[in-house]
């Protein structure tokens, strides 16, 4: 808190551009803290990097964007030591380190933070930073105290606060990803590579992290910050390069460009960044059949340890409408999708589609009875990935094409042409495995399957998860379609903006209960984030 | 270029363009062939050690199975059960279960088949008999193989367990019923079969005389074919597969995957059942205690080596019987057990080659591009 660069008054106002213009050294061509130049690596036939490169200047926070399947994770990789490139170079520093290791990379300060923590649940914070590297007094004894008095004095010197004798178990997601941060600290990095750190995050940690993440840069450490959020990447970043098909396509400086540009980079041609919603008003077109949507009275669903994880939830998606469901992850989202789809058992309450109890039945027959679903993980769930996109896209209505048990290959054919053209999946080839698509293919796959068939209630959960931006904007105007055509649509999304700009009624969940439940034009980021973290409590009882 | 919109989307043709053939057979042939190749070079060590030369041994390996038609006939013979052994296993692995049972199963299926061949009355047409044979062995086989996946789907019991313990149980049962009640004295055979006989080869081509190969050989050809037509173009095929890759996401397709599972199961020990006929109708006649003896097991490293594709089961069978043939030729220069040795070293390297020659290929491949 001795300057200005923490605090949390300051989001937005002048502090950010002091903050970005004082990190540079005096040097008017300081020497970059990585260069990576025309970096090239394959696997198998796919180019993951080609003619990759960055640049990033000591003391600053870069923003690494891109598609899915860009290239970027292959590139931080690289820097981390965990592959080897096939070609090109590798500068830490001004000191060539091609293909090193990732002792290496840990030991020149570079430190990763991973989308998926790897934390020790069972150890306390303490412990777990000092795993590997533990201080003892006599011989094997870990010196408990002199561990806890480090990570202390770190905590404080970064504003990364956490109590050290705290249980990882017992940690907020926010605050187990803080420790994920302090983690790589403690082992003396000055380079940060952080993927994605917001996915799993709501409005105020964000805000927190970003807090944390300009103190770090202001004390000279530099700042690699993998995102899809464009809206995060011109807020928090100073230098922004992106990647495209596994190459860099441009590096730009922050306070010289607009999402807009960025967006148009990352895809390669022009995407509306707002869904536009009020296409039609709200309600049932004339002529479309009656049709009464999904309605959930009571739910009830017991968790592993005999908790409720959804404890009591009733809500109804009327026809032609999008019913959006906020919160954290974690908070019962997964579980209320997955029982009312057939994939878990409900304890008690009633589950209706058009006015037809489905509460007993399997998960074919919510099918037919015309309940429509986009998982939340594609690649558990969604898709098999061994399987070709053309089998994958009969995954669920599989009985429609086949006659006498024998499968209609000639309707699967036409069945995957449509698909792929009305859905531009690529690379267009049938016959591809799943797991070869890259993850916005992928999901324009569950997508298409899930949409192309009959249905009057669609459960969308997370549908544009990992998905890049162009995909994005075309999963939302098939939402949108979709409700214009009278459709039930229940959107679960950690993506804040994506409910807030698709739904007509918005609830957030905490603790497996609805906090609040408003119409969308009531709502907003601020509103809903204060529900997200259970600050607030509201109408629903 | 500035006239034409960005949002102009290029019109894509979708095509059906499968991995080109080279990779796809570089992909299922190599690890089999390079798990031949190392154990080949571990024969040549053994074969060595016991002052033998392998070049002449290797010889009348060959002579004395592909060489002459007896020994291939017995080569026949011997695939035949490990193919139906081989293929139940596989169905199993595609539906991600693991069927240890194959050797109680055939047992169990020769038995059916003797016993129905013991009831029939010598009269009955021979198309009839064998029929009801085959059906009997078949149901046999799946009555011990639905217990597994009753026990598994319901109270959630591991196959693997199961099997390998049932495997104990009806061999025991079995032995209990042909010693106490239906041997022939002296014997733990039952008496000969009545009706049901398969025709054995040396009856079309007398060249073939005194081997045991018979036209079971063409029931397993047949039903290697309905496998590979059931997997991979059947709806039930497209389910089981599902279930075995990714069983959440057949649950997901609406898939009940407990009834995959009954179903695999049972029909992987009908598979295994249909293959006792080739030792009860095509060759000896009756039912003898222990005939199956190493085949059931066999059939999972038959299975392996095979790469789960009916086709494959079939090559890999004639693989496997061609080293089990094998030993009884070299016999008098190197104990038979070196095939039993070697048959261990293809297991393992296959095992062990599966994965790590696709990392070598593909590696290979990457650097071709690059």
């Amino acid at each position: 808190m001795r300057e200005g660069g923490g605090g949390k008054g300051e989001e937005g106002g002048p502090g950010i551009r002091t903050g970005a213009a004082q990190p540079h050294p005096p040097s008017p061509f300081p020497l970059p803290a990585i260069r990576m130049d025309g970096i090239e690596k394959s696997f198998g036939a796919v180019k993951a990097n080609h003619g990759a490169s960055l640049e990033v200047l000591p003391g600053e926070i870069h923003a690494l964007v891109g598609e899915n399947g860009a290239g970027k994770s292959t590139l931080m990789r690289i820097l981390g030591g965990l592959i080897k490139p096939d070609s090109g170079r590798v500068e830490v520093n001004g000191r060539d380190v091609t293909g090193w290791s990732t002792n290496d990379a840990i030991a020149a300060g570079i430190g990763i933070v991973h989308q998926h923590f790897m934390l020790v649940p069972t150890l306390s914070v303490a412990e777990n930073l000092v795993l590997g590297c533990e201080p003892k007094t006599r011989g094997i004894v870990l010196d408990h105290k002199h561990a806890a008095d480090d990570v202390r004095k770190l905590s404080n010197e970064t504003g990364l606060v956490i109590e050290p004798e705290r249980l990882i178990s017992d940690l907020s997601v926010g605050e187990a990803q803080r420790v994920e941060i302090l983690k790589v600290l403690f082992r003396g990095a000055r380079i940060l590579v952080l993927d994605e750190p917001t996915a799993v995050l709501s409005p105020p940690e964000v805000r927190e992290l970003w807090t944390v993440l300009r103190r770090l840069r202001d004390k000279g450490d530099t700042i690699v910050l993998i995102t899809h959020r464009l809206d995060e990447v011109v807020e928090i970043s100073n230098t922004i390069t992106v990647m495209r098909a596994g190459q860099t396509v441009a590096r730009v400086k922050t306070s010289e460009t607009t999402p807009a540009e960025i967006a148009r980079l990352m895809v390669g041609r022009e995407v509306s960044l707002s869904a536009g919603k009020r296409v039609q008003p709200s309600g049932r077109p004339a002529g479309a059949q009656p049709n009464q949507g999904l309605e959930a009275r009571n739910i009830i669903v017991m968790g592993s340890r005999g908790i409720r994880v959804i404890d009591g939830v009733s809500f109804n998606v009327k026809a032609g409408e999008i019913f959006g469901i906020a919160g954290v992850e974690g908070n019962g989202q997964t579980e209320l999708i997955e029982s009312l789809a057939g994939l878990r058992p409900v304890f008690a309450g009633d589950i209706l589609i058009d006015g037809t109890d489905i509460t007993r039945r399997s998960v074919a027959q919510r099918h037919d009875a015309g309940l429509s679903h986009i998982p939340e993980d594609r690649h558990r769930r969604g898709l098999i990935l061994e399987y070709t996109i053309a089998n994958n896209l009969i995954l669920g209505v599989q009985k429609y094409f086949s006659s006498n048990g024998v499968i209609d290959r000639d309707r699967v054919k036409e069945n995957a042409i449509r698909a792929i053209t009305s859905f531009d999946i690529r690379p267009p080839n049938a016959l591809l495995p799943g797991r070869a698509l890259s993850g916005g293919n992928q999901q324009k796959v569950v997508v298409a399957r899930e949409m192309g068939r009959g249905f009057s209630v669609l459960l969308a959960s997370q549908p544009t998860r990992g998905v890049d931006v162009g995909a994005i904007e075309f999963i939302h105007q098939q939402l949108l379609n979709a409700r214009a055509q009278g459709k039930a649509i229940l959107l679960v999304s950690a993506e804040l903006n994506e409910v807030l700009a698709l739904s007509d009624r918005i609830a957030v969940m905490y603790r497996g209960k609805f906090a609040v439940v408003m119409p969308a034009a009531e709502a907003s980021e601020e509103v809903l984030g204060e529900y997200m973290i259970g600050t607030k409590k509201g109408n629903v009882a | 270029m500035s006239a034409s919109p960005l949002t102009e989307a290029k019109v894509v043709q979708p095509t059906f363009a499968a991995a080109p053939w080279r990779e796809r057979a570089e992909e299922a042939l190599i690890p089999p062939v390079v798990a031949l190749l190392v154990a080949l070079i571990c024969g040549d060590l053994l074969i060595l050690s016991y002052g033998q030369s392998p070049a002449a041994v290797y010889r009348m390996l060959l002579e004395g199975t592909w060489g002459n038609a007896y020994g291939f006939g017995q080569v026949l013979y011997k695939a035949t059960t490990l193919a139906f052994t081989g293929l139940a296993v596989s169905f199993g692995l595609r539906a991600g279960l693991f069927n240890i049972g194959g050797e109680s199963q055939l047992a169990a299926g020769g038995f059916a088949a003797a016993l129905t061949g013991l009831v029939l009355p010598a009269a009955t047409p021979l198309v009839f008999a064998l029929l009801i044979c085959m059906i009997a062995a078949g149901l046999a086989g799946g009555v011990v193989g639905s217990v597994p996946a009753y026990l598994k789907t319901r109270f959630g019991a591991h196959e693997v367990i199961v099997t390998i313990m049932l495997n104990f149980i009806v061999l025991a049962l079995l032995n209990w019923f042909i010693a106490g009640h239906l041997h022939v004295p002296e014997t733990l055979h039952t008496p000969e079969i009545h009706a049901g006989v398969l025709p054995r080869l040396a009856d079309i081509d007398s060249r073939f005389h005194g081997s045991a190969a018979n036209l079971a050989l063409i029931v397993a050809v047949l039903v290697a074919v309905a496998v590979w037509f059931y997997l991979f173009r059947t709806r039930g095929g497209y389910d089981l597969r599902a279930v075995g890759l990714q069983p959440q996401a057949a649950e997901y397709g609406g898939i009940n995957v407990g009834r995959v599972w009954m179903r695999a199961l049972t029909f992987s020990g009908v598979i295994a059942g249909m293959g006792g006929i080739n030792y009860v109708l095509g060759y000896k006649h009756y039912y003898e205690d222990g005939f199956a003896s190493g085949a059931g097991f066999l059939g999972i490293a038959v299975a392996l080596v095979g790469r789960n594709h009916p086709f494959g089961v079939i090559v890999a069978a004639f693989f496997f019987a061609t080293l089990s043939q094998g030993g009884l030729a070299i016999h008098a220069f190197v104990p038979k057990q070196m095939m039993d040795v070697l048959q261990g070293v293809v297991i393992i390297a296959v095992a062990t080659a599966v994965p790590e020659v696709r990392r070598i290929l593909r590696g290979a491949r990457g650097r071709r591009d690059a």
